[in-house]
This record gives C-alpha cells, sequence and structure tokens, in this order.
C-alpha cells in the first residue's frame, strides 16, 4: 500500500498571491495536499475559494507564489514555468475540473459517450469499439442508464448532467481533481445522490481532490481536510472534523453555529 | 511504551460568538492505558469525558500537554500532528465508537459496517463477510442489511454503528457510552466483544454509566472530576 512516493505531496501551493488590479483576490495561500487526500474550500461569496481554485489550476497566473505539482514520472515541476501545450495537457489527462455548471465542463451538442469518449482520445485512445465500451462503463458508473449514451446532455437532467461532467472527468484516470460546487442548484434528493457517487469513486480510485464549497455539510461528507477562508485570506485549517467540531477563530465559529440541525 | 498516554492535557473553549467567553474545561488531565488494559472514566455529566475522548482522537484540538498513541512501533503525538499524521493514525490504530451513527445517504448497513475495514486494506469480499458476522452478532435481521440505517429505529441504528466501531481490531479503542439504551442481550454482545478486544492486546478508554458494564470491563477507574475545573 504505501509506495515511497507517497511521503511527498501532490500539490504544493506556496504563498499564492492574487490581486486583480488592487483588489485582493487571494493572499499568501500556502499548503499541501497528498495523494488520496480530499481538501474542502470553504467561505462566503467573495472569500477568495473560487480565486484560489483557479490559481491552482492555472486558469489565472498569481501575482506572487507558486504551485509545484509532482508529475507521474515523480519528478516535480513547476507549473507556471511549464509551457502553456503542458499545462493544457495536465489539465486535459492527469487532472478533472468539475464546474458548477455542467454546462461549462460539458460540450453540450455531443453525445454523453462522445463527450466521455474526447477526453480518452485527447490521452491517445483510438480504438473507437474500445473506447464505446470504457465511455459505456463510466456511464454506468455515474448510473446514467445504457439507453441514454447516445442522448446529447441537453435532453438529461441536472442531476444526470453533473454526473456526466464527473464521469468525462474521470475516466482518464486522473490523480487530482478540482471541483467548484459540485452540488451547487442541485435539488436536495438528487445532491445526496451526487455526494455518495463523488465520495464512493473519489475513495476507491484514491484521487486527490480540492473541493470548493459554501456548504459545511458536503465538506464533512467529502473532506478529510478543510480551509475556512474570509476576505481573500485562509483563516483556519485542519482536520475536516477537528475544524467542524471545535472551530477557533469567530468566522469558523459563526459559520459552524449557522448550520440548522439536521 | 503503553499504547496511550496522556500527559497534563488541558483544554479551554473560546466562544467568540458569546464575547470571547473563555470556557475552561479540563485541566492536567493525565493517565496511561497500556496494551490489554480498559480504562472507565467516571464523573457527573459535564465533567469532560467525552472530550477526553475527543481529544484523544483528534476531534478537539489540544491546548497543551501531549497525547501519545503508539502502534505498530510508531508513536505519534496527536496534540501536535499534522491532520494526515491523525487521519493516518486514525485508519491504523485508533477506533472511536459513539452511540451515534451518521448515517450516509444511500450506503447500505452491509456497507456502513464493512466500509473500516475496506479503508485498512482489507479485501471487499472479505470484510463485507467479516461485516456480516457482526451485523448477525448484534442481532441486526438480515433483511435490513442492503438497505440504508436512516429509516432505521434508534435501536437499530446504534447496533450497527457499534458493530461498525468494533470490527476492526485497533490496537486502541474509544467508547463513549457504547452501551447506553441496548437491551440486556445487546448489552451482552458488547461486554462479550470488548473482553476479546482487551485478550488480543487492544487499550480501551470508556465512558460506562451502566455500573455492571463497567465493572465487567473496566480495569481501572479515572475519575474526571481531578481534571475538571467547570463542572
Amino acid at each position: 500500500m504505501t509506495t515511497p512516493d507517497t511521503d511527498t505531496p501532490l500539490l504544493i501551493a506556496k504563498g499564492l498571491t492574487k490581486y486583480y488590479g488592487r483588489q485582493l483576490g487571494c493572499r499568501d495561500a500556502s499548503f499541501e495536499l497528498y495523494e488520496g487526500e480530499v481538501m474542502a474550500v470553504v467561505g462566503e461569496s467573495g472569500s477568495g475559494k473560487s480565486t484560489l481554485l483557479q490559481l491552482l489550476s492555472t486558469q489565472i497566473e498569481p501575482s506572487s507564489g507558486s504551485v509545484t505539482y509532482r508529475m507521474r514520472d515523480g519528478s516535480l515541476a513547476d507549473l507556471w514555468r511549464m509551457s502553456e501545450p503542458a499545462r493544457r495537457f495536465l489539465l486535459r489527462t492527469d487532472w478533472g475540473y468539475v464546474h458548477q455548471d455542467p454546462q461549462l465542463g460539458l460540450r453540450m451538442g455531443v453525445s454523453a459517450g462522445g463527450n466521455v469518449g474526447e477526453r480518452l482520445m485527447a490521452v491517445g485512445a483510438r480504438n473507437y469499439q474500445d473506447i464505446r465500451a470504457t465511455a459505456t462503463d463510466w456511464l454506468g458508473r455515474v448510473e446514467i442508464p445504457h439507453d441514454r449514451i447516445d442522448d446529447t446532455p441537453r435532453s438529461y437532467s441536472g442531476g444526470m448532467r453533473q454526473r456526466l461532467q464527473i464521469a468525462r472527468n474521470l475516466v482518464t484516470a486522473p490523480r487530482l481533481i478540482f471541483m467548484d460546487e459540485p452540488t451547487g442548484g442541485l435539488d436536495v434528493s438528487v445532491q445526496a445522490r451526487l455526494l455518495d457517487l463523488l465520495r464512493r469513486i473519489v475513495a476507491e480510485m484514491r484521487i486527490a481532490a480540492i473541493v470548493v464549497t459554501h456548504d459545511l455539510a458536503v465538506a464533512r461528507l467529502l473532506s478529510n481536510r478543510i480551509m475556512v477562508m474570509k476576505g481573500g485570506e485562509v483563516i483556519e485549517a485542519g482536520l475536516t472534523d477537528q475544524v467542524l467540531d471545535d472551530p477557533h477563530q469567530p468566522y469558523t465559529q459563526l459559520l459552524v453555529s449557522s448550520i440548522l440541525p439536521a | 511504551m503503553p499504547a496511550l498516554e496522556l500527559s497534563d492535557v488541558s483544554k479551554t473553549f473560546t466562544m467568540h460568538l458569546q464575547g470571547g467567553l473563555r470556557l475552561p474545561v479540563l485541566r492536567d488531565v493525565s493517565f496511561v492505558a497500556e496494551r490489554g488494559q480498559c480504562i472507565a472514566l467516571t464523573g457527573p455529566s459535564g465533567a469532560g469525558k467525552s472530550s477526553i475522548l475527543k481529544l484523544i482522537f483528534g476531534n478537539y484540538k489540544c491546548d497543551a500537554g501531549r497525547i501519545l498513541v503508539s502502534a505498530d512501533d510508531k508513536t505519534v503525538d496527536i496534540a501536535n500532528a499534522s491532520p494526515r499524521a491523525i487521519l493516518a493514525v486514525r485508519q491504523r490504530a485508533l477506533g472511536y465508537v459513539t452511540q451515534f451513527l451518521r448515517a450516509v445517504p444511500r450506503v447500505s448497513a452491509l456497507d456502513i459496517v464493512a466500509e473500516p475495514l475496506i479503508v485498512k486494506g482489507v479485501a471487499r469480499d472479505d470484510a463485507t463477510a467479516r461485516a456480516a458476522m457482526m451485523l448477525r452478532r448484534f442481532n441486526v435481521p438480515e433483511r435490513l442489511w442492503s438497505l440504508p440505517p436512516a429509516t432505521f429505529s434508534g435501536g437499530e441504528q446504534q447496533r450497527i454503528n457499534l458493530a461498525r466501531g468494533l470490527l476492526p481490531k485497533h490496537p486502541i479503542l474509544l467508547l463513549d457510552e457504547p452501551t447506553a439504551s441496548l437491551d440486556a442481550h445487546n448489552r451482552a454482545v458488547v461486554v462479550d466483544i470488548v473482553r476479546e478486544r482487551k485478550r488480543q492486546g487492544a487499550a480501551i478508554v470508556a465512558i460506562v454509566h451502566d455500573d455492571a458494564v463497567r465493572e465487567a470491563v473496566a480495569d481501572i477507574s479515572v475519575d474526571v472530576m481531578h481534571f475538571a475545573i467547570a463542572a
């Protein structure tokens, strides 16, 4: 179970800072993420959690600080010293990104099977039968009925679209997945199904994940670690159950005490 | 090296929403649990018994002192360990059983019980077979095994939680009122399993209000009032 590499972090963020002009987006975020760890980033709108996610996933360039990633060959790469094509390749293959709005993460005019198959082709799969078989298997794993594989996501419900987006992301067996409010905007019963699915798949595949959410119940169910952000800064971080059961910062105490009892 | 050693552990809560009110609960908690030994924490409610278990599990953050957990030739100070180190200790060595089941939507009773073994690296078939034996031991009817426990009665949920918590043979086991509201038969099952785990070398810290159960399992009682500040 232990390989030498599991003692080296998969992702290292150091002093990540982003200013939009004079407006602070995120200041001095530093942490290490290891294989198989799920970290939640919580905070209200404008706290900087989405900025942090975009910085980590190289969608925006930091004003200062660095993100280092351990590549599959074991070498450590500074993401902002990599070439643009190399970064894009990483994002298409070794990483996944689940958007809150599935329309941003899916090609709405392409069949469900095509949406999943496209990611496989990005890592070099060429055999149509294999691609179709793998796509079908993944659609089954995210509980999309077989007879809907040739339909486009336009005909899907919100929950199905989100499950399809997850299948599209996971089909290449990424080592790291970013999720931005993955259950936002879904009905409660649909949320529960999606959370259960995510929890199971992430644990089985031992994927590392960074999940941005404003919902502490989602954080508790999915993550082992948590970072609380406010005004662009990380104000408290630690084990998820420790931070939620024994919050130290005034703002974290306010967040935790604002949860409605189940 | 004892399996578990607490020295001078203190805990104060600061309630920022109540104007920074400081609520000291425990001061200088010190005791040792050897392998094969069961320590019973005693004292009135509010004395801080459950807080001690939560500090050991890393559920509460320790303000001062040391909480040394030793298993497989490794010693970790929970009071100063990284989240990753605490998670590794929990997976490998530390079990925490309460009477309350945190139900996960859509997961069957059998899978809930088997999960801690699977996380420890036991093959799914083997883990499921052992989970089934445990559910049978706690008299959970077989027709319930494939259902998610959210709709089960309180007593059934409690038995499923006990089966889940007592199934892995953790070297250190924390029990918070495991027999509260159980019938006599299931109380006896808990006593049997706890004795079994002691024979296998587990160090156990338990909160047990039932005098008969405590006498049946505990070797030493530690009165938490010695460490309590506000009772």
